[in-house]
């Protein structure tokens, strides 16, 4: 279906709901832009604009927009692979698996980047030899409604890592916003995307909106917060593994995980077990766990990494080198997360630079 | 990630710390390993832990030799016959013995290193007619903690056998110290050797170089890696060594390919 | 049936009371150990052997140095529940500075106080197993250790930072989104990241975590906090 300019959200929302899904989408909450769950489209931060530097964010008024923000701390990572799942139950010698919980969830509002990362994720979960059911399900549960970004952090750097700031694919409708008049266009990227968008009041766009939204997604790409220089620094890093920068670093990182936990491709987990104090039954959950903590290495009573230079080391040369290796693309995405939600404001594009 | 109920068909304790468990399928098997393959043992309630597979079972199970460190291996050893824990596997890489036919084969194990070797040892000491001279060194802490002594003495009839210990007792009259020692005495033709190494890593870097010291490229050198697990499929992140996950591109890999990455300390 | 006891030193009842804040799990614990000594809940007195001793309290007169030392004595397992327990708690401000100066301060007689100058952990006294930290402990990671103790398994308590509960339970950081001061990443996990859910920077109580490296916290907090969590990191060390 060709591209459609849609004045209203509402439409959407309601027929998504009709379908069966949880519309969850960007609410202001506790001064932050955070996921929920949206009722209308009057749910939506309309005119609400973010100021994102290492290890700060804030709210302010911006211009008349409903998507005038950057990512928040919310991905789509929470409804991919939960903080915490259980795997199975144990009882008399028999493991009785757990059904997985992979609700109809239409994310309304997810940016390229996030697109960018749920592809990352998929390769890590789905590309292997033993695929993740689990995470197969919720994913195939998901209705991805992409918004192109128009208003970029000053912690963002897509544009630099080719995944933004304008959605190309893995979605089933994309959203770009036009400011003059306020108008929606929409493009769908899959079957039921297109579908859907059919059942919507809607009139066909015409060059000039489609000119308008490019000009949108222009005027992002020109409005990265932060850059990276992706010449040579697969192998750089590799390299630089014995340099001093990285005992520097670690003399600013916390080793508070932080950053592993708001990024959207991170995709480590431990597991749990846990004894039913009743009886005899067991049961094992899974949990998100990250590369900086002590416990995530530990190897007969010690940690193999057991300084915070090497925990950095691993995250970083992991994302941009050995992510590489094994998965065919970097596993970072240009999002700033790790940047902005860093308590200590470390900033993995100026580390980047400092490697070189 | 769901375990396979086993049931524990014997407990042989080969150490004070070591016991061999026979595990036989309660009712759907795991399917079959190769040599050099783990599963993830759970102990009900417990955790679960990687553990090398170091032979089969008549019953078309395991025997999995279990040293107890940590809560789980303590459990694991702890287990009395007829209680059912889980198992997941096989994982991982393997002893590619297929390639060393018609070659000289070294075969080194370092304390428990001895147990994922095994199968590959038994497999040498039944056809080794398919290989050239094979040659198995150990090294252990004390005669006391020495594996499976009874079979090395078995096997010592089809080919040379050598164990060095760090302490010796009264009783010792082998050789004492590092196992590298024991390269330098073992008769190979380094052109057409393939070595199958597996220890504590110290053990394992030291035992390569020195076979490349003495001509082995370091390709033909194998060795096992040993990493905090927690999936065993590549999904957890925990095993990462580098571009390599130890439980899904290992455990067992080329000395070439890990060389440069076991040199950087706490990669 | 294993035979539970709780033992009280210099302390609030705080830790004590979340086990009977335990509740309905509290009976299936009842159902599973016999709780023989916990006056708190009951006044049955016996005298031992228990399988596992819980301890509340610092140690801050000469008869609870000498009456842990019994408890030791009568316990297979020992584990202190608790800031008090296992840091010196509250109590231990009084190490900062002159205790004969307090009681004169204080008490009208103070000849009647009998006290050491120093308030200070159980296992400064005696060995320990397990130290559960907290002010007070969380009620879910008491029934961990509980029925880690019983199913001879190491209870599953993380030393990591509080941050890791905080995102997981979907918390908006209080740090980086408000600017309130917070010690949260440099404190180890336990509460579930209660604080922060509620807005508000976490204070530390369940102590500083695996690696703490307080200097880094921006805003950096007073000298006295980042002596406590020790003013350099572990984390440090060469790569």
């Amino acid at each position: 279906m060709d591209p459609v300019v849609l004045d209203s959200l509402d439409p959407l929302i309601g027929r998504l709901r009709a379908r069966g899904y949880a519309v969850v989408g960007p609410t202001v909450r506790d001064g932050v832009i955070r996921f929920a769950e949206l009722g209308s489209a009057a749910d939506l931060p309309r005119g609400w604009s973010d100021e994102q530097e290492p290890g700060r964010y804030r709210l302010r008024q911006g211009d008349d927009l409903v998507f005038g923000f950057a990512a928040s701390p919310d991905s789509a990572k929470r409804y991919t692979q939960p903080p915490r799942s259980s795997l199975f139950r144990w009882r008399d010698g028999v493991a009785e698996e757990t059904p997985v919980e992979a609700p109809r969830v239409a994310l309304l509002g997810v940016r390229a980047c996030d697109l960018a990362a749920i592809a990352v994720q998929d390769r890590v979960f789905l590309g292997g030899r033993h695929p993740d059911e689990a995470y197969r399900a919720r994913r195939e549960a998901l209705f991805l409604v992409a918004v192109n970004c128009a208003v970029p952090s000053g912690t963002c750097f897509c544009a630099s890592m080719g995944t933004g700031p304008r959605a190309t694919t893995g979605f089933d409708l994309a959203l770009t916003e036009l400011a003059e008049p306020h108008l929606f266009l929409a493009e769908a990227g899959s079957e039921r995307g297109g579908e859907l968008l059919a059942e919507l009041p809607h009139r066909p766009a015409g060059p000039a909106d489609l000119e308008a939204a490019d000009e949108v997604s222009r005027t992002a790409a020109a409005r990265m917060g932060r850059h990276v220089d992706l010449d040579g620094v697969k192998e750089r890093l590799v390299e630089q593994r014995e340099s001093p920068v990285w005992n520097e670093i670690a003399s600013r990182c916390l080793t508070c995980t932080n950053c592993t936990m708001v990024c959207p491709t991170c995709f480590c987990t431990t597991v749990e077990d846990a004894t039913d104090l009743a009886g005899g039954g067991a049961e094992r959950v899974e949990r998100w766990d990250s590369c900086f903590t002590l416990g995530f290495t530990e190897l007969g009573g010690a940690p193999v990494r057991g300084s915070g230079a090497a925990r950095y080391r691993q995250w970083l040369t992991h994302k941009f080198s050995t992510w590489v290796d094994q998965f065919g693309t970097y596993g970072c995405i240009g999002c700033g997360r790790c940047i902005t939600w860093c308590p200590a404001g470390i900033d993995i594009t100026e580390e980047l630079e400092r490697l070189r | 990630m769901i375990p396979t109920p086993y049931r524990v068909r014997s407990r042989r304790p080969d150490r004070a710390d070591t016991v061999t468990l026979t595990l036989e399928p309660v009712e759907g098997a795991c399917p079959p390993f190769l040599p050099g393959q783990f599963t993830m043992i759970y102990a009900p309630g417990v955790g679960e832990i990687p553990i090398s597979i170091s032979g089969h079972a008549r019953s078309g199970g395991y025997l999995q030799t279990i040293r107890a460190v940590g809560a789980v291996s303590r459990a694991l050893c702890g287990v009395r016959v007829g209680d059912v824990v889980g198992v997941r596997g096989p994982y991982g890489t393997h002893w590619d013995l297929a390639a060393t036919a018609g070659m000289d084969v070294v075969v080194a194990a370092g304390g428990l290193g001895l147990a994922p070797l095994r199968p590959v040892i038994r497999e040498l000491a039944a056809h080794g007619a398919r290989y050239g001279r094979i040659s198995l060194i150990a090294g252990t802490r004390t005669p006391a903690t020495l594996l499976y002594p009874r079979e090395l003495a078995r096997w010592a009839r089809d080919f040379d056998v050598l164990v060095t210990v760090d302490h010796p007792d009264r009783a010792w009259k082998g050789p004492v110290g590092l196992i590298t020692k024991l390269v330098d005495r073992i008769v190979f033709d380094p052109a057409r050797t393939c070595a199958f190494v597996c220890g504590p890593e110290i053990m394992m870097r030291a035992t390569a170089e020195r076979l490349m010291g003495r001509g082995v490229p370091a390709h033909r050198i194998a060795v096992s890696l040993e990493r905090n697990m927690k999936c065993g499929i590549g999904l957890c992140g925990h095993c990462q060594l580098g571009p390599l996950f130890a439980c899904a591109d290992g455990p067992v890999l080329g000395y070439d390919r890990v060389a440069a990455l076991m040199e950087v300390k706490q990669l | 049936m294993k035979k539970l006891a709780v033992w009280k030193f210099a302390s609030c009842d705080g830790c004590q009371l979340t086990l009977l804040d335990c509740e309905d799990e509290l009976l299936r614990v009842a159902a599973r150990v016999e709780i023989a000594y916990f006056l708190e809940a009951s006044s049955s007195r016996d005298p031992g052997p228990f399988d596992l001793s819980l301890v509340e309290g610092s140690i801050t007169t000469p008869e609870d140095a000498e009456r842990i030392r019994h408890v030791r004595r009568v316990s297979k397992h020992l584990v202190t529940i608790g800031a008090c327990a296992t840091a010196g708690g509250v109590q231990a401000l009084r190490d900062l500075s002159d205790v004969k100066e307090f009681l004169s301060v204080v008490y009208a007689r103070p000849d009647y106080i009998s006290t050491l100058e120093r308030s200070t952990p159980i296992s400064a006294h005696v060995p320990v197993d397990f130290e559960l930290r907290g002010c007070p402990i969380d009620k879910r990671q008491l029934l961990e250790v509980i029925g880690a103790f019983l199913a001879g398994r190491r209870p599953v308590v993380p030393a990591h930072s509080v941050c890791v509960e905080c995102k997981a339970r979907g918390n908006t950081c209080v740090l980086v989104a408000h600017g309130t001061p917070c010690l949260g990443p440099v404190t180890q996990a336990g509460c579930g990241a209660l604080c922060p859910a509620f807005n508000r920077g976490c204070f530390g109580c369940f102590g500083p975590m695996e690696t703490p490296n307080a200097a880094a916290l921006k805003p950096r907090p007073d000298q006295k906090v980042l002596q406590l969590y020790g003013s350099r990191s572990w984390g440090q060390r060469d790569a």
